[in-house]
């Protein structure tokens, strides 16, 4: 008996670190996040909080802003998802392959990933740089054979959205090359074999084996652009400060911009727990997709 | 048809690779040219450099104090990577192969943890840290970080496969937990320690929301925050662009020692969310 307490409490003195970190840094911030939202805090407030139920959350909608943020992420999801996840399953598929040197290509696809965003954004800054001398618009003029009239991509309300999901599919797509290239390696040979055996053409193959074989790590792919679609906000605050006009803003970039720039704490929390929601609902829907595809198999 | 295949395969890996390489061959070039020449240049000269110059990267070393920014992000990520391999170490194995009460709870715990991105917690932890005094400082950048969900999943799921056989012997030879575990069990671990340390050391190094948010002037900022403020207020391509060369330096060297494990930690993120 004392053999065993003994020996429980080394087992929880080696998890405890661990474990006080998670709650004290994660368990406790979300808890925190949702109290918050009910009340009026401001840094640096001489007024006390208090009590203030759902106001925050009417506050937010009450002006166009915070739904106009909303908005700009749910179309960057629709256009960046499909975008991003059919460029990495074409990746990957082009370097599943025996071929010399075909670890260089799958390092080339993969090279953007180690790119901090931050730096992404400053580079991405100079090639969509305006004029002539602009890297992007001597591009589009050459290829245009002279018709392209250059633009000034991140002032410009039609292309400054366009030119931050550009550079995130450009940063992110070897990252989703990876974990396609893995389930492409884990679908079993025996199942192309024999389909081979039946006569089964590569569309034939592609459509009948290897999409359905790779249906959970597609979801699995498009769960995790959408969430980072709506976590958007290092590009957005280094290249356009959510303009012109507010074409570019986003949920987190208001977050931000609520306790930065007016240390509205409150504000900020209640915007924190409606993107949570919005990720929980996105996760909850991926769950339910590949337990779908699961039963099916 | 299949003698066609193949060069058409390679025509198409080549033209894709360079449209994902060139922005950073662009980065590259751009920082060995004197600044007027970056943007006043045909698409032909964007890539080429007619005589290369180290200048621009002692610039930068003028304009701001690069080594301690340097140093910083170098102290932060380090800090934070080894002491996540010992704590989610730890906490992995007491979760995998030790029994004791509320273990169950624990583990579903993590699972929920891991589902929250850091951003729905930027607020209500920069709150946090505010009340307790850390902003501006080593330690708001390190501790919050240090225990990850992600991380002691990835442990669990590794140490939930060692053969029993191993604890076994190392009990006939009376050691305790602590020693089975440091002296018997690390060393056949090797695979998901470097796996956990490349992946934190890549996500943590290009962080830029939170010191962002907590930092205020060039003593404790890490590279992500002060290379897009020096971009705010420098306004020299040329300067700008070796900045960037030297921020991105090395996490590259970390990229070409350490890419398989790299690599294998990106495909197990997948696994982690199946719930």
């Amino acid at each position: 008996m004392r053999q065993g307490s003994r020996a429980e409490k080394t087992a929880w003195l080696m998890a405890a670190p661990g474990l006080t970190g998670l709650l004290l840094f994660i368990a406790l911030p979300a808890a925190l996040a949702l109290i918050l939202s009910f009340t009026s805090f401001r840094l640096g407030s001489p007024l006390a909080p208090h009590f203030v139920g759902l106001s925050q959350f009417q506050r937010i909608f009450s002006d166009g802003t915070f739904s106009r943020a909303l908005a700009n992420n749910g179309l960057f999801a629709l256009l960046v998802v499909p975008l991003q996840t059919g460029l990495a399953l074409a990746l990957a598929l082009l370097v599943n392959r025996r071929l010399p040197g075909i670890t260089f290509f799958r390092a080339c696809f993969f090279l953007p990933v180690i790119f901090p965003m931050a730096l992404v954004a400053v580079v991405w800054k100079l090639i969509l740089a305006p004029g002539e001398a602009g890297l992007l618009n001597t591009l589009l003029h050459t290829m245009s054979l002279g018709a392209w009239q250059p633009v000034d991509f991140l002032h410009h309300p039609r292309y400054a959205m366009g030119s931050i999901m550009l550079l995130s599919i450009w940063q992110g797509a070897g990252f989703q090359m990876i974990i396609l290239l893995a389930g492409l390696q884990a679908i079993p040979q025996s199942l192309y074999e024999a389909a081979a055996l039946d006569g089964a053409g590569p569309w034939q193959r592609f459509w009948y084996i290897t999409l359905p074989q790779l249906k959970n790590a597609l979801i699995f792919v498009a769960l995790i652009t959408t969430i980072l679609a709506f976590r958007l906000f290092d590009q957005v605050w280094i290249l356009t400060q959510g303009g012109p006009h507010q074409a570019t803003s986003t949920v987190i970039f208001e977050t931000v911009r609520a306790v930065f720039r007016r240390q509205d704490v409150a504000k900020g929390a209640a915007m924190s727990v409606i993107f949570f929601a919005i990720v929980l609902l996105i996760t909850m829907l991926q769950q339910r997709l590949s337990r779908q595809g699961r039963e099916e198999q | 048809m299949k003698r066609l295949a193949t060069p058409f395969t390679y025509l198409l890996l080549t033209l894709l690779a360079l449209i994902f390489v060139a922005p950073i061959l662009f980065m590259v070039v751009s920082s060995l040219k004197p600044d007027e020449m970056v943007l006043s240049s045909g698409l032909g000269r964007a890539f080429t450099v007619a005589h290369p110059s180290l200048a621009n990267y002692a610039d930068v070393m003028e304009r701001l104090n690069f080594p301690r920014v340097m140093g910083n992000s170098l102290l932060i990520t380090s800090a934070i990577v080894a002491s996540g391999l010992l704590v989610n170490s730890l906490a992995g194995y007491s979760l995998a192969r030790l029994r004791w009460r509320g273990r169950r709870p624990c583990l579903i715990l993590i699972l929920a943890l891991l589902i929250i991105p850091f951003e729905a917690i930027a607020v209500p932890l920069f709150f946090q840290v505010t009340l307790l005094g850390w902003r501006d400082s080593y330690q708001v950048q390190i501790i919050p970080f240090i225990a990850d969900a992600f991380s002691i999943f990835l442990f669990y799921s590794f140490f939930l496969d060692i053969p029993a056989e191993l604890e076994e012997a190392a009990a006939m030879d009376g050691a305790g937990p602590w020693r089975t575990f440091f002296l018997i069990v690390l060393p056949t671990a090797k695979p998901v320690f470097a796996t956990v340390a490349v992946l934190t050391f890549l996500m943590r190094w290009g962080s830029y929301l939170w010191p962002l948010l907590v930092t205020v002037g060039e003593t404790y900022r890490p590279l992500p925050v002060a290379m897009a403020a020096f971009e705010n207020q420098v306004k020299l391509w040329g300067d700008i662009m070796a900045f960037g060369v030297m921020m991105v330096l090395p996490v590259l060297i970390l990229f070409l020692l350490c890419q398989r494990w790299l690599i294998s930690g990106i495909a197990a993120t997948s696994t982690g969310h199946k719930g």
